[in-house]
């Protein structure tokens, strides 16, 4: 499997700017206005008790096929965004001086944590409607993956080969047809794998956004995380498993007839000539290439997307193209003051709400402690998932014919939303009495733990022959093995998946900590609980602080630890 | 030669077997009743060309390989995995690149647990003695090739190895550089000041074995056999000018065209009759014609000595030689007694336009290569006129190794593109006749 780097890993801006600042004032903002508007809009909802979800299983097709039509709703919202957004921070030197640091803030934002404000704030936009409730769950899944992808692409456009730039520049390419033949194909491979790896956490966020609670009041939404939270409501353990079965078929399908033949198709837009060692075609890919009929169908399709690709589309002059034009003073005026306005607008929105609702140094030091405490689970979570799943993932890699197998029961795994297990880990804690604080914590990293262990194993297949024979011709073994030869050599790829989980973990954090069985409820200690009880307290104030603390500790982790490590280990111990 | 050759043997190697084991059919022999005994005090050369198993041959000589079958004694006792007192130099180094030279040149010492402090004497040593004093500290993607593979080598001697083991040591290097660290070598081997008994080196570079080796050992292909063994004469330091020099190393050029007898020939499968029994080299077409473009010009007016060829062209054996035999394939140009000899097509193919060429090529391929004859009878038998390439490859590898056949398949797609007797779609694998000239309509 190709190794494509989480988006966020690549961006190499490692010191907080100016320009962060302002960026997280804006997203801050943005949360506290969408706040503001929740009180005002939710007042005149009815309940929707028409959305009546029951524990039949002959319903799950239906409630499976809603859950993915949500998930593909999104998914194309994300690729609209990506498209529009990307190009513009890449072209523009001012949208790209505001756009690119509020990406890598909006990243790190936990997206659980104000789920119920954008419900809350869809449903005001259609008052009483299944739309408005459609609408946010889409948007929470939106939000798993827009920025990933937008910054993925950014990040593929601002590494255009300049060669290939030339070549279109003296073709006289219009921007139109450049952005098509060049700079989306170029994007592509990058793009295609950051889209799924956003896909597999997207799974995670459609089961939690189809049950939503707020204050006294809660909504569902036809589909299997709604399916779920119904079960663990009427304490049925049959309605557990038959939504885990139906989300098998579900996620299956999705890695077989999508997921796999893009990953395959996308390495055709890799940039290096030679040949390498590719792996086989997914079979769905074979089948769309080997077919007659669907092979013209395909053919008929490309063709089509070629002649729009090559429409001689001028956007703005393209004569513009030919010099770089220098820039203008009253337009960089205009944008700063703007840029200027719209911060200290920002500036004004949180101090207004902050003073208005009280939220306190207290309060601060009160979510900066569950802050810590999370922080130290998630540390020790990753810690405790290195030392399991390393020595098998560097087991599995070393030996080709295990690596392809396991590799695609890996994928599978993250993909796989792990919410919807775990109510079998709440049965045990409360059947056995186990302590919340201890034995809800590995819920956070159940779902993670295996983007560890699938870039581990790529990381171990990837491990150079030669290397492997030096070390056995000068019979280094044992821990010496370990220490100067396989984990250097595979400590990049840890980081990545380390990276990747830790991030998914903090997320998982709001809804792992906190867990009901029936009339049972079990709550940890930590910031995810802190957020969630907020939530169904109603109490916004404490919502948005929780948030902004969270992000602000997934900032910090990436900046000082993660990031750090990453380039040292770029740097240092690639090949 | 030296003198002071002891006569017992440091390394035995007896009817050494390594087969490739295939489900479908016979295993695949890479090597066959290979025989080798390595003495105290002398520098032997396995001499070959790529895929004759030498480089197999000398990972079985370092405990990296179990053979199929035979003997290996390392002093006389059998050697079972990585053996004390072998080390082995990387063609493509080997370093580990997150550690220092100081401590890639201390790995193998580290492994036998020897202290710190005679850790870092005998890596000092060892970096000062092979010319890398100043660079402990760097790191290899600091260094040049050269540097790099001075590293590999003083990796290796400081464990003082009985045996030194080189695998094609200086072909990722450049001309200079690499003749820079043969000189030192043997100077460094000829002062005795390595700490070594014996070193056996694999290369593909003729004039490199005659240069450096007291014996080599030439190497035929498919299966590895040791076809011949020579011992070199001259004493160092050697001239590579000298004609004496000049001689043995036209010899073994001769010695490597000789026409080996194709066990395919005998056994008359019809399979072999088809001609999926022919293995061939990835050659581009674009070489082939510059070639044949050199030899039909002066001075060669036709005919030309390998050696000169080689020297003129700035190519090595393992690089022309291929380049020939291919040539000889499509019965463009003769290979004998170490000369390449335009045929009369092959001077044809020299005077023709582009569409001429072409054309001679496609006759060539039709008439003497039955893989690309069998390919194009398919594709004008089907009434689509299409063919999967999966069914021609699966045929390949009941005669041949999967990568052989890889690289067999693959030469028969580029050949026959050029010669523009099918296209092919790499996406979907498929031989077609579209945009073919000649091609019967489809239906």
């Amino acid at each position: 499997m190709s190794r494509s780097l989480p988006s966020s890993l690549t961006s190499g801006r490692r010191l907080p700017n100016m320009w962060d600042a302002l960026a997280t004032a804006c997203v801050l903002a943005g949360i506290v206005a969408l706040v503001h508007a929740t009180p005002q809009t939710f007042q005149p909802i009815d309940s929707p008790n028409a959305i009546e979800v029951t524990l039949d299983p002959a319903n799950l097709p239906e409630y499976a096929l809603r859950t993915t039509m949500r998930m593909f709703a999104a998914l194309f919202a994300s690729l609209v965004f990506t498209f529009t957004v990307a190009p513009l921070a890449a072209k523009s030197r001012r949208a790209s001086l505001i756009l690119v640091p509020m990406l890598d803030i909006l990243q790190s934002v936990p997206i659980l944590g104000f789920l119920t404000f954008t419900t809350a704030f869809f449903m005001g936009l259609f008052p009483g409607k299944v739309a408005g409730l459609e609408l946010a769950a889409i948007f929470a899944v939106f939000t798993s993956q827009a920025w990933n992808m937008a910054f993925s692409m950014y990040q593929s456009l601002t590494t255009l080969p300049a060669d290939l730039v030339e070549a279109t520049r003296a073709f006289r390419l219009t921007p139109w047809q450049r952005f098509w033949r060049l700079e989306v194909p170029y994007s592509m491979p990058g793009l295609v794998w950051n889209m799924m790896l956003s896909m597999s956490g997207g799974w995670f966020f459609v089961v939690a956004s189809e049950a939503i609670t707020l204050g006294d009041k809660s909504w569902t939404l036809p589909g299997i995380g709604s399916y779920v939270s119904v079960a663990l409501d009427q304490r049925s353990m049959t309605g557990v498993w038959w939504a885990i079965l139906a989300m098998f078929v579900v996620i299956l399908a999705y890695d077989q007839l999508l997921f796999r033949p893009l990953v395959a198709w996308s390495a055709k837009f890799r940039m290096e000539l030679t040949a390498g060692a590719t792996a086989e075609d997914p079979w769905v890919l074979k089948l769309l290439r080997r077919t007659h009929v669907l092979s013209l169908i395909m053919d008929w399709l490309g063709e089509l997307g070629r002649s729009v690709a090559s429409l001689r589309l001028s956007v703005a002059s393209s004569t513009g193209e030919r010099h770089q034009r220098p820039a203008s003073r009253l337009g960089d005026a205009v944008f700063y003051a703007a840029a200027a306005i719209a911060v200290g607008y920002s500036m004004w929105l949180i101090f207004d709400y902050v003073r208005s609702h009280d939220v306190g140094l207290a309060d601060l030091g009160e979510a900066v402690l569950m802050g810590l405490i999370t922080m130290v689970r998630v540390i020790v979570l990753i810690a405790l998932a290195a030392v399991i799943w390393v020595p098998v993932g560097v087991w599995i890699g070393l030996r080709p014919e295990w690596a392809r197998r396991v590799q695609v029961v890996a994928q599978f795994a993250a993909a796989f939303p792990a919410n919807l297990f775990f109510p079998v880990f709440v049965i045990l804690i409360v059947r056995f009495h186990g302590n919340s604080d201890i034995w809800l914590t590995p819920l956070m990293i159940l779902g993670t733990q295996w983007y560890i262990l699938f870039n581990v194993i790529a990381g171990a297949s990837a491990f150079p022959g030669d290397l492997q024979e030096a070390a056995k011709n000068f019979q280094v073994r044992g821990f010496l093995w370990w220490r100067r030869v396989i984990f250097p050599g595979i400590f990049p790829y840890f980081v990545t998946g380390a990276i990747t989980a830790s991030g998914g973990s903090w997320n998982a954090s709001i809804v792992a900590e906190v867990a009901s069985w029936g009339d049972d409820k079990l709550q940890a200690h930590g910031l995810g609980a802190y957020i969630a009880q907020a939530t169904t307290d109603g109490n916004f104030a404490k919502v948005v602080l929780g948030v902004a603390v969270m992000s602000a500790f997934v900032l910090g982790f990436n900046r000082v630890l993660w990031r750090p490590l990453y380039t040292y280990a770029t740097r240092r111990l690639t090949l | 030669m030296d003198g002071q050759i002891d006569p017992t043997p440091l390394m035995q190697v007896s009817n050494i077997r390594q087969s490739y084991h295939k489900d479908s059919s016979a295993d695949l022999l890479v090597l066959d009743d290979v025989n080798v005994t390595l003495k105290t005090g002398e520098m032997v050369a396995l001499l070959g060309r790529s895929g004759s198993g030498k480089s197999t041959l000398l990972r079985i000589v370092a405990g990296l390989l179990k053979p199929t079958a035979g003997d290996v004694k390392w002093r006389g006792e059998d050697l079972d995995g990585p053996a004390d007192g072998v080390a082995m130099v990387f063609q493509s180094f080997a370093l580990f690149p997150w550690l220092t030279v100081q401590e890639n040149v201390e790995l193998g010492l580290e492994a036998r647990g020897i202290a710190k402090e005679e850790r870092e004497k005998r890596a000092e040593e060892a970096i000062d003695l092979i010319g890398l004093g100043g660079y402990e500290s760097a790191y290899p993607k600091e260094l040049s090739g050269g540097m790099r593979q001075r590293v590999g080598l003083a990796r290796a001697l400081v464990v003082h190895p009985d045996l030194l083991l080189m695998d094609e040591p200086f072909s990722a290097l450049d001309v200079l550089t690499a003749e820079t660290l043969r000189t030192d070598l043997i100077d460094l081997w000829m002062d005795k000041k390595l700490p070594i008994k014996s070193i056996l080196m694999v290369t593909h570079n003729i004039e490199e074995a005659v240069l450096m080796c007291d014996r080599i050992l030439v190497f035929s292909s498919n299966p590895g056999r040791v076809a011949s063994e020579l011992v070199v004469p001259f004493p160092h330091p050697r001239n590579r000018l000298d004609p004496a020099f000049r001689e043995l190393v036209d010899s073994i050029y001769a010695l490597m065209t000789r026409r080996t007898v194709k066990p395919a020939a005998t056994v008359q499968s019809p399979a072999a009759e088809a001609g999926f029994a022919m293995s061939m080299q990835p050659i581009s077409t674009n070489l082939l014609a510059g070639l044949i473009e050199t030899l039909a010009s002066p001075p060669y007016d036709g005919r030309a000595d390998l050696p000169a060829l080689a020297g003129g062209l700035q190519l090595e054996a393992d690089e022309l030689l291929p380049m020939g035999e291919a040539l000889q394939t499509l019965h463009l140009a003769d290979l004998a007694d170490g000369d390449l000899i335009l045929t009369d097509s092959g001077k044809q193919f020299a005077l023709a336009d582009t569409d001429g060429r072409k054309d001679i090529f496609a006759a060539a391929l039709r008439a003497h290569v039955p893989l690309v004859a069998a390919i194009r009878r398919t594709l004008d038998e089907r009434w689509n006129h299409r063919a999967s390439s999966v069914r021609f490859l699966d045929e390949l590898e009941d005669h041949m190794s999967p990568e052989y056949a890889e690289q067999t398949l693959r030469t028969a797609i580029a050949w026959g593109r050029y010669a523009e007797l099918y296209s092919y779609d790499e996406e979907a694998a498929q031989f077609s006749l579209e945009d073919i000239e000649d091609a019967p309509a489809a239906q």
